[in-house]
């Protein structure tokens, strides 16, 4: 049953291990798609190249459907998995800053990692900027402690805090993927040259 | 240097460049995210792994500023070993796995990523900036749009849907003043 490090069935350098390799699949991934691209990357805004969107949720979809069917075949154990605190405000207002962080500088940590990776000079600028940036939140953490710690909710699931069961949040999920799709396709076919 | 290459076709050739289709590369990502989960317990990440290289070298160049950091000194600083840590090396296999990629593709080469109506030296000065504001982001959410993103997302962490919503809110808010620089 897994997750099969928190079972027990191997250590810590062999998660290591399998991080570089998982790693490794992701990065390969992501170049695949073209994301080690900023232009590409920045086009998702403009309309004219959808990849982003169609990239991202596909990808949640089909984890969560994943996860959805591992548990219910008795696979993995849900409440070792890791989930995300949630921390409310500190999410917005870092989801609206990276928000522009992204259309400016064209890419995000994972997608600027790749393409530092594969000779994008902008990339490295980028990477350089963002561990400026990331230095210098450290350096002004005093004054942000107090936001940076508030609206926190624990590991809250959207389903707990709505109050409707996970199965319905899940088809909900994959109908409003599906809707973005076909509104990412339109889009493309009028905004793209 | 040879000017980007990109930047002097269509987007329709750049559309076709040999990418995989995004739905396709969804599942590979979905499933690469799922094996995380399996496997390890945790998902996917990134930005957690670029402060701790800062952490890191703050650790080396200034211990005692970091002691007195209440930020840093929580992951580096007395016996801690900030990159001792799964995504220390989850990153480094996703810049190999890039690279990888990229030089089955052929296209591994230095070149600078824009649009056709902005200078090479604006384009590099906006990336750092970007990038600036991307890393302070990322550590006042607590991740970025691949721990926070896609990992929080696929587990249907309430904050975590809520910074992925901010963050096309903000980029698209933002898209029409740098158009410049991409179209």
């Amino acid at each position: 049953m897994g997750p099969l490090y928190k079972m027990g069935f191997f250590g810590e350098q062999t998660s290591f291990v399998f991080a570089f390799l998982i790693g490794i699949s992701f990065g390969f991934w992501l170049e695949r798609a073209g994301f080690a691209s900023g232009l590409k990357l920045a086009l998702q805004f403009y309309f004219r190249d959808m990849s982003v969107l169609k990239v991202m949720f596909t990808a949640i979809v089909v984890c969560m459907l994943g996860l959805s069917y591992f548990n219910w075949m008795g696979w993995i154990d849900c409440n070792k998995v890791y989930i995300n605190p949630t921390y409310l405000w500190p999410q917005l207002a870092g989801g609206l800053v990276m928000g522009v962080g992204f259309v400016i500088g064209g890419y995000c940590p994972g997608t600027c990692l790749v393409a530092t990776a594969t000779g994008k000079i902008d990339g490295m600028a980028y990477t350089v900027g963002a561990l400026a940036g990331m230095f210098t939140f450290a350096e002004v953490f005093d004054w942000l402690e107090g936001f940076w710690r508030s609206g926190s909710m624990g590991t809250v699931l959207i389903p707990q805090q709505f109050g409707i069961p996970r199965a319905y949040v899940v088809v909900a999920v994959v109908i409003m993927a599906l809707l973005l799709f076909w509104g990412a396709e339109r889009l493309e076919r009028r905004f793209a040259k | 240097m040879t000017p980007s290459e990109p930047t002097q076709r269509s987007f329709m050739q750049r559309g076709k460049g040999g990418y995989v289709n995004p739905y396709v590369v969804g599942v590979g990502l979905g499933l690469t995210l799922l094996l995380a989960f399996y496997v390890v317990g945790r998902g996917l990440g990134a930005s957690g792994a670029m402060f701790r290289a800062v952490a890191w070298t703050a650790d080396e160049v200034a211990a005692e500023h970091v002691d007195h950091n209440a930020y840093l000194s929580q992951y580096a600083g007395g016996d801690k070993k900030p990159l001792h840590d799964w995504l220390i090396y989850e990153v480094l296999g996703m810049m190999v796995g890039g690279l990888l990629s990229a030089a089955q593709a052929g296209r591994l080469r230095f070149t600078i990523e824009k649009g056709p109506h902005i200078t090479d030296r604006k384009r590099l000065l906006l990336a750092f900036l970007g990038g600036g504001l991307m890393g302070f982001g990322a550590r006042l959410a607590r991740g970025c749009t691949s721990g926070q993103g896609l990992t929080g997302g696929a587990t249907l962490a309430l904050g975590s849907w809520g910074f992925m919503l901010m963050v096309f809110v903000g980029a698209y808010a933002v898209a029409y003043f740098v158009r410049k620089q991409w179209i």
